[in-house]
Parts: C-alpha cells; sequence; structure tokens
C-alpha cells in the first residue's frame, strides 16, 4: 500500500463521517464546524489529485467566507432547536433508505463500468504550475463566463444587501450630503463689529 | 492485498463523491425542518459534485473540469449568500425557520 491510498483512505474516513456528522447532530453551530471539517478534509484529497488552485481556493472561499457567514448567521438566530428536531425519527428510515439505493446504484454504475482500471498514474512533471495552468484557460478560452461570474457575485452582493437593509431608523443622526453642498458661508460665520479695548486701560 | 488497496484509480474518488451526495439526500430527508441544516446539505451536494468534476479533470488530462469547478464555487458563494439573507429576513418576520410553519400559501 503507497502512501498516497493510505492518505487517501485516512482523508476518506474523516470526509465521510464529518458529513455523516453535519447531518444528524442537534446543534447547528455543531453542523456548521464538521461542515468546515468536511470542506478541509475534501480539499486535501484535492491536493491529493494535484488540483492545487482549487484545494486552496476550496479553503479560501469555503472555510474562510461561507462558514463563517453561516456560523455568523446561526449564532445570530435564537431558534428553538427541540421544536426543529421533530420528525427526524421519523424520517430516519426512509432517509437510510434513499441513502442506501442511491449509494448502491453510484457504485454499482461506478465498478461496473471499467473506472477501476483508471490508475492514478504518474503526476504532474516538476515545476508544472496548476494555477498558471488553470489561469491560462479562465482568461483565453473562459473569459467570457468569467466575466458573467462576476456579474452573478455582484448581483448576489446587492440582492442580499437589499434583502437584509433596514432602511434608516427613525431619531438617528444622518448627514446630507445635498444640503451639506448648499451651505453658504452666511450660513456658518457672523462677523460681528466691536470696539477695540486696550488691555492696561482695562487692567488699571 | 486486495486491488482496493493497491493503487489509487478513478473509481476510488467517484465512490468518494458518490457516499457524499448519498449522505446529504439522507441529510435533507432527516432534517426537513431545519432550513439551515437543507442549505448545508447543499453545500455538501455541491461538493460531492466537484468532487467528480475535479477527479474526471484529472483523470482524463483537461482543464475544462477545474474550471467548471471554479464556477461552481462561485455560483454556490452567491447561492449561500442570498439563501442566508433570506433566512435572516424570514427570520426577522416570522420569528421561526422551521419548513413545516411556512404553509402560507396553502389554500
Amino acid at each position: 500500500m503507497s502512501i498516497q491510498v493510505l492518505v487517501f483512505y485516512l482523508f476518506g474516513t474523516l470526509l465521510t463521517l464529518s458529513a455523516l456528522s453535519v447531518i444528524t447532530v442537534r446543534n447547528p453551530v455543531y453542523a456548521a464546524l464538521f461542515l468546515v471539517l468536511t470542506f478541509f478534509t475534501s480539499a486535501g484529497i484535492w491536493m491529493l489529485l494535484e488540483v492545487e488552485f482549487l484545494a486552496i481556493t476550496l479553503v479560501l472561499v469555503y472555510v474562510g467566507a461561507v462558514m463563517v457567514l453561516f456560523l455568523f448567521v446561526v449564532m445570530m438566530l435564537d431558534i428553538n432547536l427541540s421544536r426543529l428536531r421533530e420528525g427526524f425519527a421519523r424520517y430516519l428510515p426512509v432517509g437510510i433508505l434513499v441513502a442506501l439505493v442511491m449509494a448502491g446504484e453510484l457504485l454499482l454504475i461506478i465498478w461496473t463500468k471499467g473506472a477501476q482500471k483508471l490508475p492514478l498514474g504518474e503526476g504532474n512533471p516538476d515545476g508544472f504550475s496548476n494555477t498558471a495552468y488553470l489561469g491560462e484557460r479562465l482568461y483565453t478560452e473562459y473569459l467570457y463566463p468569467f466575466e458573467i461570474a462576476a456579474v452573478i457575485l455582484l448581483v448576489a452582493i446587492v440582492a442580499a444587501i437589499t434583502l437584509t437593509h433596514r432602511g434608516r431608523r427613525e431619531g438617528g443622526r444622518y448627514q446630507d450630503p445635498a444640503r451639506q453642498v448648499q451651505v453658504k458661508r452666511d450660513d456658518r460665520v457672523r462677523v460681528i463689529s466691536m470696539p477695540a479695548v486696550d488691555n492696561k486701560e482695562r487692567d488699571a | 492485498m486486495s486491488a482496493y488497496f493497491t493503487e489509487l484509480t478513478l473509481a476510488h474518488f467517484l465512490t468518494l463523491g458518490a457516499i457524499l451526495f448519498s449522505l446529504s439526500v439522507a441529510g435533507i430527508f432527516l432534517n426537513r425542518k431545519n432550513v439551515i441544516i437543507l442549505l448545508m446539505a447543499i453545500e455538501l451536494m455541491l461538493l460531492a459534485v466537484n468532487m467528480n468534476f475535479v477527479a474526471f479533470s484529472r483523470f482524463h488530462g483537461n482543464a475544462d473540469g477545474q474550471v467548471f469547478v471554479f464556477f461552481i464555487l462561485t455560483v454556490a458563494a452567491a447561492e449561500a449568500a442570498i439563501g442566508l439573507a433570506i433566512l435572516v429576513v424570514l427570520f426577522r418576520n416570522r420569528n421561526t425557520i422551521n419548513v413545516a410553519e411556512l404553509d402560507d400559501l396553502k389554500g
């Protein structure tokens, strides 16, 4: 057994167990943390496949951004856990049945169509940069989809802010740029004419 | 030693993806009242799909699969942001995220 096989089985077991924990634990905070572990472990498996750029992106984007967002929302909402767990035991048999049938069907297809005859083989040559390779494709052949992806992200930001923004609260203090630029000198400064006073004469 | 342990093949990675996908489908069945866990199960599902894409890309020697995973990650991030925003608004208005209580459209 090579080190690659050992690493694959170690990470694969960890991945399966943490994914199982995500769907079974009571507390959504633990579920989110197990989901972090799942993403981290699959980044490890992607490293095994020498897909370095995507593995790092998975950690940065998912663990760094999406999961923090999940944790943020989970902790912000005051949820009644016991109500949400109703029906867990009731749907357990059908859930297990569907999962087993689906997994069985998928594995049947995978292991009878000759996928097990394709070895991982030699990796990329020394000095090969997966990031450069992917970047080259992304900025030439896939430039148009890449731009669309950027627009999708922009739309997502606008949508998320529009949905959650509550508008200005009553009684808050806000700047009004329109009124700020309309200000004249006379609104702010008043020049008063006063007679000069001799200090020596006054103190005497 | 059995053939499963001598060498890594495409089937190993596809199997992992299949198991992950089945687990997330089971998760949708089990936690059908909690929207947060449902969103997490969808993320798991996308991860399983990405696993297949990456494996096929590597074994086919073609970067297209990796580029596709890149776009799936983008869309998944957008989906998570909008989904969680909807969740926050939902909780603000109804004070619950229980799917069973969201039956206003029922005649």
